[in-house]
């Protein structure tokens, strides 16, 4: 008698930490197929896994062999990495690229992993805002364009092809062990710039969390666009503390003197443009994920600080 | 030893740190909520708005068990005195009432998240920025919020337009409609003769980017203070013109008058 055929998933960004903990999730009862435009990462005999931009044609080979179910798209390149322009061939380019296959070969499923970053740390926010809320993410500096491009495709294709059945989601700050993001590489150096007089609240998740919320989302069908945050707050001085990082406070004002200083200094995990971050609270709401995929997270901030706190020294 | 923590081994007893923590909110496991409440913050301001309460200002409150002990509640006052004294004072005045205190959250103006140490201070003192959004999701988690509807044009009045309220903004009670919320009106006495101011720099406001630029005295004068609360107001959430609403807002803005008129004339003295 013939087993009834396993879901073939397509997984981008698979060389990140998080794609791997997604992928651990879903390769006992998936097939799964790993890419990654950076490296080619071993990921065990039943995995095939390619370095490959999407932008190539030799991408839409893979559609043709495997015959995907779905695509978990993880494969964003974060703000703090490569230039402006390598960022937007990327992530919007190559995403764009990804749907059109994706729509061709008749893919059911597909999960956008976007960023918090795309609403835009201003000084008005309110707190706790809601996914419908404007994305300001791009009025403030060019190097989140892509950011917002990215989710404007994905929402353009998201009413366009209702068949893909897509679902954004926006996760706060992902934290936790591997995680190469700039907010992780703070909390894990022994010192760490904050600006004088500014400490906004934050929300962080932890990368088995938000590893847990992305298959919830893919095995769950509710396409649309959803914040994935904890209900916690601290604020990032706060945060600091708690993983035993020492703070050096950059002058804030006036606005462009800051702004000049880390640019001087150029800080892969502080860089000029998320200032703002920094200095304003981006506090969004993550209730409307937990309500439809009846998602809890089950790591509590502490327990994220102390993973911090006690590997400050590797061994 | 830092200054937070030796400031509240000096001013918070353990009565009081058991006073707050009993108060009922929506805060997380390090002690924050979304709008950067701060629960041991919250205890070191306590205790010295408690000096500043009782011993400067000699507040007198009246009524204030007018304000239901649960469900939202919107607490609506007239603002005055150039520094936000009286959202502070209405704010302790609320927490430390005998039966069922509440900690109120006090809106306010857009300019203070943008000034460093002074914005981060404020919110975790319960202060948030006057955004409606974040007032709606305040009274959804059926939290007591304290508006002046009059914004800057109360706070920033001079000496000699003391106690004439300005003109009220509708946002208020579209969101006291909408959200069931209790309107409770508060007339503020005192409070406009703690700042005298005899006229506003507009240019150099401007230049500063802050809402005014008062010409007052570096100094806050102990006036005494009257806090008068009136009697809960509820309202509908009837479909109606926008012309309604403001009538509306005029009865709340008359009860406050007239809540001020009482202060000003069980008023004994300035000080």
């Amino acid at each position: 008698m013939n087993e009834p055929r396993r879901p073939h998933i397509l997984i981008t960004g698979a060389a990140g930490a998080l794609a791997q903990q997604v992928i651990n999730r879903l390769r006992d009862h998936c097939d799964l197929v790993a890419v990654d435009f950076r490296e080619q990462v071993y990921l065990g005999d039943d995995i095939p896994s390619y370095c490959i931009d999407f932008n190539k044609r030799v991408f839409e080979d893979l559609f043709r062999r495997y015959d995907f179910d779905g695509v978990i798209h993880l494969g964003r390149i974060m703000s703090s990495q490569l230039t402006r322009m390598r960022r937007y061939n990327a992530n919007v380019l190559g995403s764009q690229k990804l749907l059109d296959l994706s729509h061709k070969y008749g893919i059911k499923r597909v999960v956008v992993l976007s960023t918090y970053h795309v609403y835009g740390a201003v000084a008005y926010n309110p707190a706790l805002i809601d996914e419908e809320a404007p994305l300001k993410g791009a009025g403030l500096t060019a190097d989140l364009i892509d950011s917002v491009e990215l989710e404007n495709l994905a929402n353009i294709y998201l009413w366009r092809y209702p068949d893909l059945n897509i679902t954004v989601l926006r996760p706060c700050n992902i934290v936790g062990p591997g995680v190469r993001n700039s907010i992780s590489t703070l909390l894990a150096s022994e010192r760490a710039p904050v600006l004088a007089g500014f400490s906004p609240m934050m929300q962080f998740i932890h990368i088995d969390d938000m590893a847990d919320a992305i298959v919830l989302a893919y095995q769950q069908d509710h396409k649309g666009i959803y914040n994935v945050a904890p209900e916690d707050w601290v604020a990032y001085q706060h945060a600091l503390k708690l993983c035993d990082c020492k703070r050096i406070p950059v002058p804030s004002i006036p606005p462009v003197l800051p702004r000049l200083i880390l640019r001087t200094l150029n800080l892969r995990s502080f860089p000029s443009y998320l200032i703002d971050f920094f200095k304003y609270p981006v506090v969004i709401d993550g209730r409307s994920f937990s309500r439809a995929f009846n998602f809890q997270p089950k790591r509590p901030l502490k327990e994220i600080f102390r993973f911090y706190r006690e590997n400050k020294k590797p061994i | 030893m830092s200054i937070r923590s030796f400031l509240r081994t000096k001013l918070v007893p353990a009565a009081l740190d058991d006073q707050i923590n009993r108060i009922r909110k929506p805060i997380g496991s390090l002690g924050y909520d979304p709008w950067g409440y701060n629960n041991e913050a919250m205890k070191v301001g306590f205790a010295f708005t408690r000096q500043l309460y009782e011993k400067y200002f000699r507040v007198s409150a009246d009524g204030v068990e007018k304000v239901p002990d649960h469900g939202p509640v919107l607490i609506i006052a007239n603002h005055s005195g150039q520094l936000p004294l009286d959202g502070v004072l209405i704010g302790y005045a609320l927490a430390s009432r005998k039966h069922n205190p509440r900690m109120p959250r006090a809106m306010i103006e857009r300019f203070f998240p943008t000034v460093p140490y002074l914005g981060n201070l404020l919110n975790e003192m319960g202060a948030v920025l006057g955004d409606p959004t974040n007032c709606a999701k305040m009274l959804a988690n059926n939290e007591a919020v304290i508006v002046f509807p009059e914004g800057v044009r109360g706070s920033g009045k001079l000496y000699r337009d003391r106690y004439q309220l300005k003109r009220f903004g509708n946002g208020f009670m579209h969101l006291a409609m909408k959200y069931k919320a209790t309107i409770v009106p508060v007339g503020v006495v005192g409070c406009e003769e703690s700042i005298p101011a005899i006229a506003n720099i507009k240019p150099l406001a401007k230049l500063l980017g802050v809402p005014y630029a008062p010409i007052a005295l570096p100094f806050v004068f102990p006036a005494k203070v009257h806090l008068n609360f009136g009697d809960p107001l509820i309202f509908d959430d009837a479909e109606i013109p926008e012309e309604q609403v403001t009538e509306r807002v005029e009865q709340v803005k008359a009860a406050i008058s007239e809540l001020i008129d009482k202060g000003l004339s069980e008023r004994k003295r300035l000080f």
